[in-house]
């Protein structure tokens, strides 16, 4: 029942003038679950999480969040939410303290309270001694972090974090990991959207990928990997000249799918690292050395490129462009 | 960063609804904000001040001499200090229509920085953050017009006609600057950006008020710009204040405007404010509604 869900969105469809951001999408984000959303840009992401926080009115397509319509019931829907956005939507000019104040009264909340949770949230987001000092002296971590305590002043059962780590240097970043992982743990739902592989395959229960304002996967990070394909294997040999006798000697192992580049082997395996024993005593009875061994879950990076045809980062230009599923090797 | 507690804490803890809905509650809440904030630019808000009063400087010592006020000047010459007793309401007028451009800019930044949208994901009033903007504006003017005052009267500028007219006449004042302030706001929730913002808040208000008699009398202006002049607000609302500060209105003794919008200024700059804001605030809040950053 679409009700008892925290998101329930279907057939979603938004129209910009000729241009269709959302074309269809359809979104189940269970109660206490964290679902992350993973897209390019310009897939939708967004504009989903604008719908979803009642921003924007769907050209098409009916939504619930907390079993509340996002257009008849905006209200109760608002009162459900936090939203956190892509841009820190705090007041620079006010304190920290001061724009914890301003949410909080303009959820309507007793003022004992906005000043006891304003208190506890400064504190656990590590913004106490800057809390008396403008928005605008923060760092982009601390305002990232007073934006997200800002949706939490009405301790909201659903969080929306549309893109939370973007810009944020690398330290500042897993810092806010921390934060949502210790949300999650306490029963908050979020809905997450990102551009980072990385960070909705470590958040993320559930990972659904949209690609031109629609969903073209659905499932957990190792739903989707296991979808194109379970683990490689890749042998480098020491000697140049063997690579062929390599690739020769391994075909049990990787039934006739093995691809050469240069002095490596790779291929299709299934059964995970129990085969790799038998790569190693492959090679060894035909005498061919192993300069390097590794067996590698496919990425995510690996995911989106074959469900897509391009990247999952717009901006990185450093993607192989052949098509061949070369990620960022991970342990 | 220590543990969250979001949910496994006691449960917030609501206001009760006042009797009269939360748009006033709300807008108050923006509102301060909105004058807080103001005091944390202090450069911004010295450049507010510092601009009326360069105005009155140069007016009263570089064209003082030069513009005779009929009625005023006995046996026609130019009287500088009569021109200062004449110019002080039109500096006052043009200054508060600037309060138009200060909501223009705060809320295309609003909207660039996307507090609009979070606001609008808060279960508050919908049209609250523009009450709260626009009265915040309007009322920052009690500070523009105590400044501009005080160099007034250093200039020689005077209140001839008692208390009670003067506090009129500074009331009508802030109506004048509430009721831009909406325009302002449309104009700020239209244009694309700040950039723009910071152009488009102030490029129609400087025809708007010297395309009145805030600086000259208006006999001096050709016929057209005249009609325009004569039943452009901020000409009344100078005349209306001329008449209750007792300052000279650029009238002759027993000489009749020949405008009904100048023979009743109070009453004109009223139901014009009134107009303008019927028009404007319904447009600004329908605005607000559909905007979102881009």
């Amino acid at each position: 029942m679409a009700k008892d869900d925290a998101v329930h969105a279907e057939g979603l469809v938004k129209e910009f003038g000729e241009v269709k951001a959302l074309n269809g999408l359809d979104l189940v984000v269970p109660r206490g679950q964290v679902v992350g959303l993973l897209g390019p840009n310009g897939s939708g992401k967004t504009t989903t999480v604008r719908i979803l926080a009642t921003l924007l009115k769907p050209t098409k397509g009916v939504a619930y969040v907390n079993g509340f319509n996002v257009g008849k019931q905006a209200d109760q829907v608002r009162h459900s939410i936090g939203l956190t956005g892509q841009y820190t939507a705090v007041d620079e000019f006010l304190t920290g303290r001061e724009n914890l104040r301003m949410f909080g009264d303009l959820y309507h909340l007793a003022p004992h309270y906005v000043k006891e949770r304003s208190q506890e949230l400064l504190e656990w987001f590590d913004l106490i001694e800057a809390a008396e000092r403008p928005a605008k002296t923060y760092s982009g971590g601390m305002r990232r972090r007073l934006d997200l305590a800002s949706s939490l002043i009405a301790k909201p059962s659903i969080l929306f974090l549309d893109e939370p780590t973007t810009g944020l240097d690398p330290r500042s970043r897993l810092g806010m990991w921390g934060v949502i992982e210790s949300l999650v743990a306490e029963g908050t739902t979020v809905l997450l959207t990102t551009q980072y592989l990385e960070e909705a395959d470590k958040l993320a229960d559930d990972i659904v990928v949209i690609d031109h304002g629609r969903v073209i996967a659905h499932g957990t990070a190792e739903d989707l990997k296991d979808q194109i394909g379970g683990d490689r294997i890749e042998v480098t040999v020491a000697d140049l000249e063997r690579v062929r006798d390599a690739q020769t000697a391994l075909a049990p192992v990787f039934g006739g799918e093995s691809i050469v580049s240069h002095s490596m082997v790779s291929g299709p395996v299934s059964g995970g690292s129990t085969v790799l024993v038998d790569v190693v005593r492959l090679l060894d009875s035909q005498n061919i050395t192993i300069a390097d061994l590794a067996l590698r879950r496919p990425t995510l990076d690996d995911v989106f490129l074959s469900l897509t045809g391009h990247g999952a980062e717009d901006e990185n230009p450093g993607k192989p462009a052949s098509g061949t599923r070369r990620g960022r090797n991970r342990s | 960063m220590s543990q969250v507690k979001n949910l496994s804490s006691a449960p917030p803890v609501a206001m009760s609804r006042p009797l009269l809905g939360w748009t006033l509650h709300d807008s108050i809440v923006i509102a301060r904000s909105t004058i807080l904030a103001s005091f944390r630019i202090p450069e911004a808000l010295f450049f507010q001040l510092i601009q009326p009063v360069i105005f009155v400087l140069l007016f009263a010592y570089v064209f003082g001499g030069a513009i005779p006020i009929p009625g005023a000047d006995p046996g026609g010459a130019a009287d500088a200090s009569l021109y200062r007793q004449y110019l002080m309401p039109g500096i006052f007028g043009q200054t508060v229509a600037f309060a138009a451009a200060a909501s223009t800019v705060g809320l295309a930044e609003a909207m660039q920085k996307g507090i609009i949208d979070r606001y609008k994901a808060l279960p508050m009033s919908q049209s609250a953050a523009l009450i709260g903007n626009t009265f915040a504006n309007a009322l920052r003017q009690i500070l523009v017009l105590t400044v501009l005052s005080i160099t007034g009267y250093i200039v020689g500028w005077r209140i001839n006609d008692g208390i009670l007219n003067a506090i009129y006449a500074y009331l009508l004042l802030l109506l004048f600057a509430y009721t831009v302030t909406w325009v302002g706001a449309f104009v700020g929730l239209s244009v694309p950006n700040t950039e723009t913002a910071n152009t488009a808040g102030l490029i129609w208000i400087f025809p708007l008020t010297f395309l009145s008699n805030a600086f000259v009398p208006l006999d001096s202006l050709p016929s057209v710009l005249k009609l325009f002049a004569a039943y452009n607000p901020v000409s009344s609302l100078v005349l209306a204040t001329r008449q209750l500060f007792g300052n000279p209105t650029g009238y002759a003794p027993g000489t009749e405007p020949e405008f009904w919008s100048l023979q009743y200024p109070v009453l004109y700059t009223v139901i014009s404010c009134s107009v303008v804001i019927g028009i404007f605030a319904p447009l600004a809040i329908r605005k607000y509604r559909t905007v979102s950053r881009r």
